[in-house]
C-alpha cells in the first residue's frame, strides 16, 4: 500500500450488455425447444413432415379448393375440393330430419329454451341454481315432450276392468287416483304402525302423485299442436334428444343403483352390482338390438313403443350402469365423518344422504358426469345401426341421392359431421376441465 | 343406556316396524318380489308372442345349417356348416381384431403420451393436435371415414398402390406376401424356443451376477441377438425352407398370398387410432404422477436417462397407468362390434346379424353374444387384476 495509489472509483454503471444471442430470443428458444440434440433436431423435422403431409391437402381440400355454391352436382363435379354447397342445400335436414316445414319452429323453440335453462346452470356464479334445477329436469322435459310430438297422448286407464268403465281419458285419472289413494293408504298404514304422524306421510306421498300426474296432464292436453311421429324426425335433433334423455335419465337410476352398491342389504347389493356390471359389460350395439328386437317380444300383446322411445331406454339403462359408477366415485369420495355425523344427528338413511351426502358427492362427480355425457354423445351415432336418423345417419343416407353424388360428397359429409361433433364434445371436455379445476379445492388427495 | 331405563325397555319402546333388521329384511323381499314378477311377466309374454309368430326356442337351431358364405374365416367353414359354427368363426373374427387392434393401439398410445410429454414443441403440439382431434370424433364416423371414403375409393385392383411388387393395396383390400413353411420349417420353431427359454435364463443369471458383483450384463442386446440369430441361423441351416407366396395380379383381382379385406383393415384403424387417444392420455397422466423427485433422486445416484426412465419412472408410471388402460381394452374389444356397420364379420355382424335375421330367435341369440362380451370383460379384467396386484406388490 503506497501513497500513490489511486484508487479508481467510477461514478455510473456500465451499460448493460444484451444476454447472449444463445439464451434468449427465437433463436435461443429453437435451440431449446427444437434442436437441443441430434436425436432431438430429427424429431423436429419428422414433425413438421408429418404437418407437411396432413395440414396442406386438408386445407386445399377444404377451403382452396372448395366449392361454396352452386345448385346440383354439376357444380362440384370439376373441383378437387371439399363441396359445401351439398352441405347448403341439406343443411335444414342435417338438423331437422324430415321434421315437417312448417312445425320447424317448435323444434327451434326447444332448442332456445334448453339453451337458455342450460348456459345459467353451467355458469356456477350465476344464482338461481335451484329453480334453475327445477326448470331444467321438472318443467323442461314436459315442454319439449309437448313441443316435439305435439303431446295430446291417449289416455285409456290401465286398471279397472273395460267392462266397468269404457277406456277414456277420466278412467286413467279414476285408476291413476285409485293407485295414489291406495298407496299413500299404505303408507299412512305403516307410518301408524311406527307411531309417527300419518298426516306428513300422506301428504308426501300425495304429493309426489300430484307433481307427477300434472306432468301426465300436460303431455296429454290438447294445445292444438299437430301430432309429429319420431319417425320424421333425424337429424342433429335425434342426436340432442337421445343424448339428453339418456343422461337425464341415468341420473336418478345410476344414483339409486349407487347407493344400492353401497348398501348394507346383501340382496339389494347384489342386485345392483349383477345390473351394472351386466350393462358395463356389453357393448352399446348389442344393447340397441336387444331394446329393438328383444324388447317388443317381452310386452305383453298390444303394447308398442315406437322405435325411437325403444332406443331411447336401451340407451338410458346402458348409461344408468356407468352413472352409476361415476355417483359411486362420488360417494366414496365423501369422508366417512360426514356419514357419522348425519347418523349423530338422527337423520333417516334418505335424510342422510339426500341432505348431507348426496349434495357433496354430486357436486364431486360433475366432471365425470361431463365425461360420460360426452361418451354417450359420441355413442348416438350407433342408433344408425337400428335404423335411426341421427346427424350421421342423415348425412349418410344423403349420400344416395343423384342430385348431388360426386366423388367428393361423402368426403365433405363425413368433414362437416365431424366438425359438428368436434366442436360440441371439445367445448363440453373443456367445460369438464374447468369444472375440476374449480372444485379441486385442495381437500382431495 | 343410562339411568333405569334397561336395554330390554328401550327394545319394548320400539314398534316392530323401526327394526332396521325387519325394515332391511322387508326391503329386500319388496325388491326380489318385484324383479321375479317383473322377470316371471316377461318371459310369460315373450312365450306367447313367440308362438304367435310362430319362431322355435331353444338352442336347437345351432345345429342348422347357415346357408351363407362369410368372407373371412380363420377356422374351416362353409355354407353347409351349422349356426354353431357361425358363432365360432365370428367370435374369432372378432378376438383377431381385438388383439391387433389392442397392440397397435397400445404402440401408438404409448407413443403419443410420450410424445406429448417431449421438450421438443413440434412434436408435443403434434401430439396434442392428434389427441384433442381425434378423440372428440365418433367412432362410427372415423370407421366409416376409414372405410367407405379411404379404403372403398382406393383404386381397383389394375391400379393398385404397390409396394415393390409384393404388397399391393387396393379397393379389393391389402395383399401381401404369405409365408409358406416346407419341409424342416419346424427347426426355426425350436430355435426360437430355444432362444427365448436362453434369454430368460440369461436374464436370470445377469440379475444374479449384478447382485454379487455389481456388474451389469447387456440382457436386451444379448436377447434381441439370440431371438433374431439362432431362428436365421437354423433358417439357413435347414436350406431356406420358408418360401414366400406372393400375389399376382390375374383378370381382375389378384390370386395367391395373403388377402386382407379392406373390412379388417378399416376396423383395425379406426379402433386402433381412436383408442390410442384414450391411452395416450392415461400414459401421460400415468409418467405425471411419479413426482420429479423421483427422477432428481435417481440422477443424484448417478443413474443415466435410460436406466431412471426404465428403472424409475415407469414402474411406477405402470401402477397408475394399468387399471385404466384395462378399461380401454375392453372398450376397443366392445367398440369392435361396431363392424356390423361396416359388414366385417365379427360375432355381432354375423351371428347377432345374419343369424338372428334367418332364424328370428332373438332372445337365444343375444343372449348367446351379450354373454360372450360379459365373459371376454370378465377374464379381461381378471386377468388385469392379477398383473395390477402383482405390480402393486413391488411398493414393499
Amino acid at each position: 500500500m503506497t501513497d500513490r495509489s489511486i484508487a479508481f472509483v467510477r461514478t455510473e454503471y456500465v451499460e448493460k450488455l444484451p444476454a447472449p444471442k444463445t439464451t434468449i430470443g427465437p433463436v435461443a428458444w429453437m435451440r431449446e425447444h427444437l434442436f437441443s440434440s441430434i436425436p432431438n433436431a430429427i424429431l423436429t423435422f419428422l414433425g413438421l413432415y408429418i404437418i407437411y403431409l396432413v395440414v396442406p391437402p386438408v386445407i386445399e381440400f377444404a377451403l382452396v379448393n372448395a366449392v361454396w355454391t352452386g345448385e346440383g352436382r354439376d357444380a362440384c363435379l370439376g373441383s378437387e375440393g371439399a363441396c359445401w354447397a351439398y352441405v347448403g342445400a341439406y343443411f335444414e335436414q342435417f338438423i331437422y330430419g324430415r321434421y315437417p316445414d312448417a312445425e320447424r319452429w317448435r323444434v327451434d323453440l326447444v332448442f332456445s329454451a334448453g339453451a337458455l335453462g342450460l348456459v345459467p346452470m353451467l355458469m356456477p356464479t350465476v344464482p338461481f341454481k335451484r329453480a334453475n334445477a327445477i326448470f331444467l329436469l321438472g318443467v323442461y322435459p314436459v315442454a319439449a315432450f309437448v313441443l316435439l310430438t305435439g303431446g295430446h297422448v291417449d289416455l285409456n286407464g290401465f286398471l279397472l276392468p273395460d267392462a266397468l268403465m269404457a277406456p277414456s281419458t277420466l278412467k286413467f285419472w279414476v285408476d291413476y287416483g285409485i293407485v295414489a289413494a291406495v298407496l299413500a293408504g299404505g303408507a299412512a298404514f305403516l307410518t301408524a304402525q311406527a307411531g309417527a304422524d300419518i298426516r306428513n306421510t300422506v301428504r308426501v306421498v300425495l304429493g309426489i302423485f300430484a307433481i307427477l300426474g300434472l306432468a301426465i296432464f300436460f303431455a296429454g292436453f290438447d294445445f292444438g299442436l299437430e301430432r309429429v311421429e319420431t319417425d320424421v324426425w333425424g337429424g342433429l335433433l335425434v342426436t340432442l334428444v337421445v343424448a339428453i334423455t339418456g343422461i337425464v335419465a341415468s341420473l336418478p337410476l345410476g344414483i339409486v343403483l349407487a347407493l344400492g352398491r353401497r348398501s348394507k342389504l346383501p340382496a339389494v347389493r347384489l342386485m345392483s352390482v349383477i345390473f351394472i356390471e351386466a350393462w358395463r359389460g356389453v357393448p352399446l350395439i348389442t344393447v340397441l338390438f336387444m331394446s329393438s328386437v328383444m324388447l317388443p317380444l317381452f310386452l305383453p300383446e298390444g303394447v308398442t313403443f315406437d322405435k325411437l322411445l325403444r332406443a331411447l331406454i336401451g340407451v338410458a339403462l346402458f348409461s344408468s350402469a356407468y352413472m352409476a359408477e361415476n355417483v359411486r366415485g362420488g360417494l366414496q369420495a365423501i369422508p366417512k365423518g360426514q356419514y357419522e355425523g348425519a347418523q349423530a344427528l338422527g337423520l333417516t338413511y334418505w335424510q342422510m344422504m339426500g341432505l348431507i351426502v348426496l349434495p357433496q358427492a354430486l357436486k364431486l362427480v360433475i366432471p365425470g358426469i361431463v365425461n360420460t355425457f360426452i361418451s354417450l354423445f359420441k355413442d348416438t351415432t350407433l342408433v344408425l345401426i337400428i335404423g335411426l336418423f341421427d346427424l350421421l345417419g342423415q348425412i349418410q343416407s344423403s349420400f344416395t341421392d343423384p342430385t348431388w353424388a360426386t366423388p367428393y360428397t361423402s368426403h365433405t359429409g363425413y368433414l362437416f359431421a365431424a366438425m359438428v361433433f368436434w366442436a360440441f364434445c371439445f367445448s363440453m371436455s373443456r367445460y369438464s376441465i374447468f369444472m375440476e379445476r374449480r372444485l379441486d379445492t385442495g381437500h382431495k388427495r | 343406556m343410562a339411568g333405569a331405563r334397561t336395554a330390554e325397555e328401550a327394545a319394548k319402546k320400539v314398534a316392530w316396524i323401526n327394526d332396521p333388521r325387519i325394515r332391511g329384511l322387508a326391503y329386500q323381499i319388496v325388491l326380489i318380489a318385484i324383479i321375479v314378477l317383473l322377470g316371471y311377466e316377461f318371459i310369460h309374454n315373450a312365450a306367447l308372442n313367440l308362438e304367435k309368430q310362430n319362431i322355435a326356442s331353444g338352442f336347437g337351431f345351432l345345429k342348422n345349417t347357415s346357408g351363407f358364405a362369410i368372407v373371412q374365416t380363420l377356422i374351416d367353414y362353409s355354407e353347409e356348416s351349422s349356426y354353431g359354427r357361425v358363432f365360432f368363426v365370428g367370435l374369432l373374427n372378432t378376438i383377431l381384431v381385438a388383439v391387433i387392434g389392442i397392440v397397435l393401439a397400445t404402440v401408438i398410445g404409448f407413443v403419443v403420451g410420450i410424445a406429448r410429454l417431449s421438450n421438443n414443441w413440434v412434436i408435443s403440439r403434434v401430439a396434442t393436435v392428434y389427441v384433442e382431434l381425434v378423440r372428440n370424433i365418433p367412432l362410427l364416423l372415423q370407421l366409416f371415414f376409414w372405410y367407405f371414403a379411404v379404403l372403398r375409393s382406393l383404386p381397383n385392383p389394375r391400379q393398385s398402390l404397390e409396394i415393390s411388387g409384393s404388397v399391393f393395396l387396393n379397393n379389393r383390400g391389402f395383399f401381401l406376401p404369405k409365408p409358406v413353411f416346407g419341409e424342416g420349417a419346424g427347426l426355426i420353431g425350436i430355435a426360437l424356443i430355444v432362444a427365448i427359454v436362453a434369454t430368460v435364463a440369461i436374464r436370470f443369471w445377469a440379475h444374479r451376477r449384478q447382485d454379487r458383483t455389481g456388474r451389469i450384463f447387456p440382457v436386451f442386446w444379448t436377447g434381441v441377438g439370440l431371438l433374431v440369430g439362432l431362428p436365421l441361423v437354423a433358417f439357413l441351416v435347414a436350406g431356406m425352407p420358408v418360401t414366400l407366396d406372393y400375389s399376382v395380379l390375374k383378370g381382375f383381382n389378384f390370386v395367391g398370398g395373403l388377402r386382407v379385406i379392406p373390412e379388417f383393415v378399416g376396423l383395425v384403424l379406426a379402433l386402433s387410432i381412436y383408442t390410442a387417444t384414450f391411452i395416450a392420455e392415461i400414459v401421460r397422466a400415468g409418467i405425471l404422477a411419479v413426482s420429479h423427485g423421483q427422477t432428481e433422486a435417481s440422477y443424484s445416484l448417478g443413474l443415466r436417462p435410460g436406466p431412471t426412465l426404465r428403472l424409475v419412472v415407469i414402474p411406477q408410471a405402470m401402477r397408475v397407468i394399468i387399471p385404466p388402460l384395462t378399461s380401454q381394452y375392453l372398450n376397443l374389444t366392445k367398440n369392435s362390434s361396431l363392424a356390423v356397420a361396416i359388414a366385417y364379420p365379427d360375432l355381432v355382424s354375423v351371428f347377432a346379424g345374419t343369424v338372428l335375421n334367418q332364424t328370428g330367435q332373438a332372445v337365444e341369440v343375444l343372449l348367446i353374444t351379450m354373454l360372450v362380451y360379459l365373459g371376454l370383460s370378465l377374464v379381461t379384467s381378471l386377468f388385469m387384476n392379477w398383473y395390477n396386484a402383482r405390480m402393486a406388490l413391488v411398493e414393499r
